[in-house]
């Protein structure tokens, strides 16, 4: 593997400039206090409940995220260019959708095979001739991006579904501001925590074009067993939004309404935490009792908005990601500012047989899967690993695609022998409404708290950071 | 607000109360154990037929002992009543009406959560149980505290007074209702030994022997007795009490949601026949009859709100 670049250290041992003042902190600071406040942090964590539930354990276990109270500095010119190419990437997505699910210029001009689209499992044909209010598909995104050196960074995944992570990004800034409030003082960080009333604000002015009073908002759970329930409820408080189940919800008078002590409210937009898949098992999974019966009805007749759109699953499809420079291109002229991670599609026999002959250099990843499970990172996998996932490739490789094994950048965190690197991602977080698209500066950055270890996500060991873009 | 929402409040402050009471009826069982050198095993099955959870422990233990007794209320989790059991139910509705309660009053239920489920997870020895049980009373105390210092009064607040006090009722209703033999006039010579250990009891469990003797010194009689958990207006776990409280509360919902409700009324009236009551009219009706009555209509009115608030489809 090549050169493994570190935010914080150069290769020579000198501080980089963003570095420069929490590297005098840490310098000056006593590490038996850092370690009292990081058991500290991890108490108000515990207390608050910001817990999530690890599925496939006894009767659904709350676990903390592990939190380290060293932050991830991003300086202003580093963000501006970064937000830029977030920005860009954004636009094209929204635009992408609209026109997959109505004109098909894409296709037409050849830049996408007709496949892609048609035989591709999060395409939703519910949504075919639908616009959503204001062009909207993808109100929030979570954009996953990684670095590999000073000016290199990569979009790992567009995250267009229901992105989750939010409600760290808040809680680790509110934190960190308690308990070491000298460095904000000494140092210019760009705020987040705007980002609820934002939220709110995007939400409503995506309202449907009937509503004519102050929008009504809600949340909607899976409820309180599911893993990101403490977000749900954390963010419909801090919106001042309702946040309502399935069996909440009912469809009255054409309008999707609410079971309040006064009788059924109709809501005006929706924003769902529930899988396309289980929002409404009249036109879905007839089995989901998470969703609302006939919603896509009053959807498809401008009766509600939802967010995200149903359908968008689309855009943050792994196999659709290695068309994306292609997408961005196609719909706003210019060339990606962000790059690709050069990706191979298994289901192409040639790229197939490079995957399985290159096997233990690369990431081998499920289409359609998340949250790190079901896929392969080939070196750090054994022999009998690799034979294994082999088969499975075999078996199936449409399924599948694989991309080369990028050298992560470290942020070092705080361990019992002091400062040690370890690999981060990071998932900024964007609204986008016809007023236009708000980026919080920073976002969740993710961090594998194994030495060597690549795997960020928090169900598998991960941890998470407070993450600064500096002021200028 | 939704009608679950509204239902959680409710529910989550009935846990709460739930679990105070228990733990107070553990205490005075536990008091009787060691100050009563002739204390049979008795006390310990009355005290679990109060708390509704006699016919649970007879299929799991068969015969009452102490200890077994003080495991099943207190941390058994097969006992839907158990101490830890409703702890968890209480903080799981906190968790569900997150969205409806300050940071204070949910930081301090999971907390409170939290420190229970760690003390109930392992058997509680003799030496420790007069710790557990403070540690579990201050807890709710501290949510009670901070729901009473941080929360707006407004509709929320009027659907957890509802649950804290059908709740209370129905406790200081079961008590009487178990023990209202030893408050009839007629079967000992008043004032005898035994007598006196079954009126400390009651008073004791409802937390009230200070209260008690503030209001009537030390002239203790089961007429008193009856009255004061029965019709004193100051004292607050007497029927009378909570009643107005919940008529109260559920006419701040009227008025707020301009509407009158089948509940309002129930409990208006139920409240309303305190009015000029006296003690001996309560004799003379029957005691327990009495007590069979209240709770029926009690129970009436319960799941009449729940129909009229939409707490469930």
């Amino acid at each position: 593997m090549t050169q493994i670049f570190d935010e914080m250290t150069t290769e020579d041992g000198s501080l980089r400039d963003p570095y420069a003042e929490i590297g005098r902190w840490f310098g000056n600071e006593d590490v038996s206090r850092l370690r009292a406040k990081q058991r500290e942090a991890e108490e108000v964590f515990r207390l608050t409940g910001i817990t999530f539930n690890v599925y496939g354990k006894a009767e659904a276990e709350e676990r903390l995220i592990p939190f380290d109270i060293v932050p991830r500095v991003i300086s202003h010119r580093e963000w501006q260019k970064l937000s830029r190419g977030i920005e860009q990437r954004v636009r094209a997505i929204n635009a992408f959708l609209h026109d997959i699910y109505n004109r098909r210029e894409i296709v037409k001009a050849g830049r996408l095979p007709e496949e892609m689209i048609s035989q591709n499992e999060a395409f939703l044909p519910q949504m075919l001739g639908v616009t959503p209010p204001g062009h909207v598909y993808t109100h929030i995104v979570g954009i996953d991006l990684v670095r590999t050196g000073p000016d290199d960074f990569f979009v790992l995944e567009d995250n267009a579904r229901t992105p989750s992570g939010v409600s760290y990004m808040l809680e680790n800034r509110e934190t960190m501001l308690k308990m070491f409030p000298e460095l904000f003082t000494a140092t210019r960080v760009q705020p987040v925590s705007d980002y609820p009333r934002n939220l709110r604000r995007s939400l409503a002015a995506c309202a449907p074009a009937m509503t004519t009073d102050e929008p009504t908002v809600a949340v909607l759970t899976p409820g309180i067993y599911n893993s990101a329930y403490y977000e749900h409820a954390f963010l419909a408080d801090q919106m001042g939004a309702e946040l309502v189940e399935g069996h909440d919800l009912r469809v009255v008078d054409g309008r999707v309404a609410m079971r309040t002590t006064r009788g059924y409210k109709p809501i005006d937009v929706l924003y769902r935490r529930v899988d396309d898949e289980y929002l409404d098992p009249l036109n879905f999974n007839p089995n989901s009792a998470l969703g609302v019966p006939g919603i896509m009805d009053v959807y498809r007749a401008g009766g509600i908005t939802i967010a995200n759109a149903p359908g968008t699953g689309i855009a943050d499809d792994k196999a659709i990601y290695s068309y994306m420079p292609d997408i961005v291109e196609f719909y706003t002229g210019e060339k990606a500012i962000l790059q690709n991670v050069p990706t191979w599609r298994c289901s192409d026999p040639e790229s197939l047989k490079y995957v399985l002959d290159n096997l233990a250099e690369l990431v081998v990843k499920e289409v359609h899967g998340s949250g790190g499970y079901g896929m392969l990172i080939g070196p750090t996998s054994s022999k009998r690993e690799l034979a294994t996932f082999r088969k499975k490739l075999q078996a199936n490789p449409g399924n599948y695609i694989a991309q080369p094994t990028l050298a992560l950048s470290t942020v070092p965190i705080f361990t019992n022998k002091g400062l040690a690197p370890r690999h981060v991602d990071l998932r900024p977080f964007v609204l986008v409404s016809p007023e236009g698209i708000n980026i919080t500066p920073g976002g969740l950055t993710r961090v594998a708290l194994k030495k060597g270890s690549l795997v960020v996500n928090s169900s598998q060991g991960g941890g998470t950071k407070d993450t600064w873009v500096l002021e200028d | 607000m939704l009608g679950k929402t509204a239902g959680g409040l409710f529910w989550m402050a009935r846990y709460l109360e739930r679990a105070e009471n228990t733990t107070r009826l553990l205490e005075t069982g536990q008091r009787i154990a060691l100050t009563r050198s002739h204390a049979s095993n008795d006390e310990w099955a009355s005290i679990m037929q109060t708390a509704g959870v006699a016919a649970g422990f007879a299929d799991k233990h068969g015969e009452v002992t102490k200890d077994a007794t003080i495991d099943w209320m207190l941390r058994d989790i097969d006992n839907p009543s158990s101490v830890r059991a409703v702890m968890k139910q209480a903080r799981d509705n906190a968790r569900l009406v997150r969205t409806a309660l300050t940071h204070e009053v949910w930081a301090a239920i999971n907390a409170g959560w939290m420190r229970i489920d760690e003390a109930l997870g392992r058997k509680v020895n003799e030496r420790d149980l007069p710790a557990v049980l403070d540690m579990i009373r201050q807890s709710t105390a501290l949510a009670r505290g901070a729901t009473h210092g941080t929360m707006l009064r407004n509709d929320i607040y009027d659907f957890l007074r509802l649950g804290t006090f059908i709740e209370r009722a129905d406790n200081t209703g079961r008590i009487l209702d178990v023990k209202y033999y030893v408050l009839l006039p007629t079967s000992f010579s008043v004032g005898s030994s035994l007598d006196n250990v079954q009126w400390d009891t009651i008073l004791r469990s409802v937390g009230a022997g200070g209260g008690y003797r503030m209001t009537h010194g030390q002239r203790t009689g089961p007429s008193e007795i009856a009255q004061f958990m029965i019709l004193d207006q100051r004292m607050p776990r007497s029927l009378r009490f909570c009643c107005s409280k919940i008529a109260s509360n559920l006419d701040f919902l009227e008025k707020d949601y301009g509407e009158e409700k089948p509940s309002g009324s129930l409990a208006r009236t139920l409240h309303g026949r305190f009015k000029g009551l006296t003690i001996a009219e309560v004799f003379d009706h029957g005691l327990h009859e009495y007590i069979e009555d209240f709770l029926r209509d009690l129970g009436a009115l319960s799941s009449r709100i729940e129909i009229d608030y939409r707490f469930y489809e």
